[in-house]
């Protein structure tokens, strides 16, 4: 199965998001952003880093690169595409899922292990998690507050797109305590913290078992590969 | 003053023919910061007066922070005290961008300190910023994949109404460009003392990775390779001391005030290193210098001074982003984000392509000579006309008048016991809230709101990170090999004897590399000091580098490069020495890496070393007293050498489950530190210590004895860790057990709920500057 990474200019964690597929068992294909070819691959993930130097607005400039055209159609065709941190902007920036996300609310950049629930599991990228099961992945952000209108977070709410929601901290001053969504579809999932930074022993969050020892996150690669397989 | 504009060429520009024809013209090499003798030279080297140009490199060349020229007879014992053994991993040494060191299976590391300091005072944020961008272009022109930063700050008294203000910029700037470039930052330390309140230090480490065959040199040695400037656009922002030359040329069409910090744009330099990176993959580039301090003189007079060759430029072709900048400006500016790369002409074509992939602007600004000699025009005509090492290598060496400090004996001779400082031995409830009192001051309190602002994740091979000894990160994804980082400075020991104050540093961050399992191999060092005219400071300066050259001597382990900060004062008070030094470690496989905290109930607490009563200059001392006198605690670099082989060979077997050094604050700091990492409780009794050591409660506690390591071992493994270190000489010493109970009891003294410790701990800083 082959998963293709993009790389913006400014992306940082497109390396960390190719090793966490291969470590799932997948094979990771490069995307430019400037080549609106696919190259066939399977499935996207847009990976966190600050995309264009986050001018404008996070993820406003790379949601019209060339590469976004396609990954946009093909995503309305049912493509699976993940967006982590900024790739969460970008989505959020391309109209592929709803609401905002601005400056956390304390204003300063924070980086720490959070405690997630995964609230829906009916999607390509979370379908190996238990509902309602709880992980720690680590999460580093200036602006990942999410916000959307009333109306809006009661449709995603009412709708049950609401895939991940903070646990214990709400570390960014997000509206319900989302940290992430999903699509109507289910095969655009979106969110602040960072799984690929969770899927090897030894780089990943502190467990009560050991040191470094969390791969929560690998299970979101596992996942589309599943879906994939079974698609 | 009008100067310059007579009888000057046509477009204005002084050229060197018109230097040759007026040789009397008053020029502002004063306001330039050169001596009378020192501009004497320079005519001398020339055969005529400098263009305004020409003396505009030199100055900026020949100031004390390019040119070493205070410092270089005392760092030249860096090269000297050293055995073939010693440079045996060295790849560079002393003198290029960073040293580097080969760490084997191909590949080197190549690692450097550097300090902004003035910058970050001025204006906190972007000097931060702008520092770590230096550093890590350092670490890229070397031919390295920067793979992490740290950095080392000192700022003023905590409750000073300033202090609020340089913290949060330079912790925002070192957040803002550190994040944003995707290299994890892996530790670091910050200290307040009121010392630093009108000039904080603000150092960065930037360390990278390399295969043997990608190492790339500051040379331009092939005629006919072309010169091209690449990177952000030249524009106004760091002229600094050149602003005085140009303000006498300018006239009312230009800018009037020129920033002298420069601005940061971390997003253009992570778009340059990826482009650099792959130049250097596709073989274009010859040679490659980044662009910082003194910008485009330092550039082109390096290149051609380190290559035996020259060079011809053309500098109308720099882009600018301000067409108003005159030649000495474009030649001075300081502006971020830049490279200069020798590309060979067949290699045009594919240097091209790639610098266009990453949509990097550059322009050819000429080629290389065999004739030694640098040529800059400005158009049709000659601004420049210089031997390139008289700019770059040949500048003025100082050996400036040393003093034995006036003050130093009474210091020296104001101890802990002199005053009968009180000492807390007979009230458990007394010793219990220094212990408290101390781990919650502002230096010995948790860092996380200052840490917790950067991303040490990205990369994905982090292996040890803040708040442990030492920062670690993989180097090889097949391997496991990996490097680890630890930089130390401790100016209050400094101020009381600086060449120990020097070797202390050295040991401690020795030992914090060791704590985490690697084999210490190199190191770097960020020298700050007052100002090199007062004969005081310069002994200080003079005792440091030698303590530092002999530990290192001692311990076998070289020094790859480093950096000089001078002027570190204000008014006429110097800051504490403050001589950070950072070791390199290496370890072959990552996994094998030690923790610094208590991870598993039921193992016993071994302290290795010994204890004397050593609290002069101590935290215990600063916290409790307000005192600093007397002299630091003796350093043993022999038995710090031992004490790391114990630990790499216990690592090696699996034998223990956690290390951790004991430094500032003593064993109390590093017991309460051992708890919280993984809120793992202990029982710790202290009767042994003194009683083996002969020393009171309040040292068991609080002394800063050296040498020593606080290891928690596994039940199964404790006959063979203990005999390990018998057989060794090394001090053992069963102080402990770690539980399950929540709470850390230090009998006698008292017992503290982990919870109350961690908020204490952690609230201090947010609670200052949050």
């Amino acid at each position: 199965m082959k998963i293709g990474v993009v790389t913006f200019p400014g992306t940082l964690d497109d390396r960390d998001a190719a090793r966490a597929v291969r470590l799932a068992g997948g094979e990771a294909v490069s995307l430019w952003h400037a080549d609106s070819n696919l190259q066939k691959v399977d499935a996207v993930i847009l990976p966190g880093g600050f995309s264009y130097g986050d001018y404008l607005r996070c993820g406003a400039i790379a949601a019209q690169a060339p590469v976004m055209k396609e990954i946009i159609k093909k995503a309305n065709q049912g493509l699976p595409v993940l967006g982590i941190c900024n790739g969460f902007q970008v989505l959020v920036e391309s109209h592929l899922l709803p609401g905002g996300l601005i400056r956390n609310e304390h204003q300063h950049f924070i980086c720490r292990d959070q405690k997630l629930r995964v609230e829906n599991v009916d999607t390509a990228w979370t379908n190996q998690f238990a509902l309602n099961q709880e992980i720690t992945i680590p999460l580093k952000n200036g602006e990942g507050g999410y916000i959307a209108t009333k109306d809006e977070l009661a449709r995603l709410e009412g709708e049950g797109l609401i895939t991940f929601r903070y646990v214990d901290v709400n570390p960014n001053g997000s509206m319900n305590d989302i940290a992430g969504l999903r699509n109507e579809r289910g095969n655009v999932v979106g969110l602040m913290p960072h799984p690929e930074h969770a899927v090897e022993p030894g780089f990943g969050p502190d467990t009560d078992a050991a040191m470094r020892s969390g791969v929560d996150g690998l299970l979101f690669f596992k996942s589309v590969l599943n879906a994939l397989v079974n698609a | 003053m009008a100067l310059f504009k007579k009888k000057t060429a046509p477009s204005g520009v002084d050229t060197t023919a018109n230097a040759a024809e007026t040789p009397d013209k008053h020029q502002p090499w004063k306001e330039l910061g050169l001596k009378e003798d020192e501009y004497a030279r320079i005519r001398e080297i020339l055969g005529r007066r400098p263009t305004s140009a020409e003396l505009a490199m030199y100055s900026v060349m020949w100031s004390e922070h390019c040119s070493y020229k205070s410092s270089k007879i005392y760092l030249r014992q860096f090269g000297e005290k050293v055995t073939d053994e010693m440079k045996k991993h060295l790849m560079v040494g002393m003198g290029e961008n960073a040293g580097v060191v080969d760490i084997g299976e191909g590949w080197a590391v190549t690692f450097k300190v550097e300090s902004h300091n003035h910058p970050s005072y001025i204006e906190p944020f972007q000097g931060a910023a702008t520092g770590v961008g230096g550093i890590v272009r350092d670490i890229l022109t070397m031919g390295a994949r920067p793979i992490a930063v740290m950095d080392q700050l000192r700022f003023g008294a905590v409750e000073h109404p300033d202090t609020a203000r340089v913290v949060n910029g330079v912790v925002s700037g070192i957040s803002f460009y550190g994040n944003c470039l995707g290299l994890p930052n892996i530790g670091g330390e910050t200290v307040f003392d009121r010392v630093y309140q009108g000039n904080p230090l603000v150092n960065a480490l930037s360390v990278g990775a390399l295969r043997h065959e990608d190492l790339k040199l500051a040379k331009a040695s092939n005629p006919g390779d072309l010169v091209i400037l690449f990177g952000a656009r030249t524009g106004a922002d760091g002229i600094g001391g050149v602003s005085v030359l140009a303000s006498e040329t300018f006239d009312s069409t230009g800018p009037s005030r020129r920033p002298a910090v420069q601005v940061g744009d971390p997003f253009a330099e992570k778009v340059l290193i990826e482009c650099c990176l792959e130049l250097y993959k596709a073989d274009v580039v010859a040679g490659i210098q980044d662009l910082g301090g003194a910008g485009l003189s330092c550039a082109t007079s390096e290149l051609a001074s380190n290559g035996n060759a020259g060079m011809r430029v053309q500098l109308q072709k720099v882009l600018k982003r301000d067409e108003s900048l005159t030649p000495e400006e474009i030649l001075m500016s300081e502006s971020q984000e830049r490279m200069m790369a020798i590309v060979p002409k067949q290699d045009r074509k594919k240097f091209e392509a790639i610098v266009n992939k990453w949509e990097v602007e550059f322009s050819i600004l000429g080629e290389v000579i065999s004739e030694p000699r640098l040529y800059i025009n400005w158009g049709d005509e000659e601004i420049v006309n210089v031997p390139p090492r008289t700019v770059a290598h040949d500048g003025p060496v100082y050996e400036r008048p040393v003093a034995f400090p006036s003050y130093q004996d009474a210091l020296n001779a104001d101890t802990v016991h002199s005053r009968g400082l009180y000492r807390a031995n007979e009230s458990g409830t007394d010793l219990a809230a220094q212990l408290w009192q101390i781990v919650t001051s502002p230096n010995q309190a948790s860092k996380s709101w200052i840490t917790d602002q950067y991303d040490h994740y990205v990369g994905g091979n982090t292996a040890l990170a803040m708040p442990d000894d030492s920062g670690m990160v993989r180097v090889s994804e097949t391997s496991g090999l990996g490097i680890s980082i630890a930089t130390d400075a401790n100016g209050r020991f400094c101020q009381l004897d600086p060449y120990q104050g020097a070797r202390l540093a050295l040991a401690e961050a020795y030992r914090n590399v060791a704590v985490g399992g690697a084999k210490p191999l190199a190191v770097t060092n960020c020298l700050n000091f007052g100002s090199p005219e007062n004969p005081e400071v310069m002994w200080q300066f003079k005792q440091a580098t030698a303590g530092l050259a002999d530990g290192c001597l001692e311990l076998g382990i070289p020094v790859t490069g480093g950096n000089v900060s001078f002027y570190n004062q204000t008014g006429d008070v110097a800051i504490h020495p403050t001589p950070v030094v950072g070791v390199l470690g290496v370890i072959d496989d990552v996994a094998r890496r030690i923790p610094s905290g208590w991870q598993d109930a039921g193992n016993n607490i071994y302290l290795l070393g010994t204890t004397r009563d050593e609290l002069d200059g101590s935290v215990w001392a600063e916290v409790i007293h307000d005192h600093l006198g007397g002299r630091p605690p003796v350093v043993d670099l022999a038995h710090e050498a031992a004490l790391a082989d114990l630990l790499h060979g216990a690592s090696l077997q699996g034998l223990i489950e956690s290390a951790h050094d004991l430094s500032e604050a003593g064993l109390a700091q590093a017991i309460v530190e051992s708890c919280l990492r993984f809120n793992m409780g202990a029982r710790v009794w202290l009767g042994e210590i003194s009683e083996r050591d002969n020393v009171d409660r309040t040292c068991a506690l609080f002394s800063e004895s050296t040498g020593r390591v606080l290891v928690s071992v596994g039940r199964e493994d404790d006959v063979k860790f203990v005999g390990l270190c018998e057989a060794r000489g090394i001090p053992v010493l069963r102080i402990g057990v770690t539980d399950n109970s929540g709470e850390l009891e230090i009998q006698d003294v008292a017992t503290f709920g982990l919870e109350d410790l961690r908020t204490g701990f952690k609230a201090t800083l947010p609670a200052l500057f949050g």
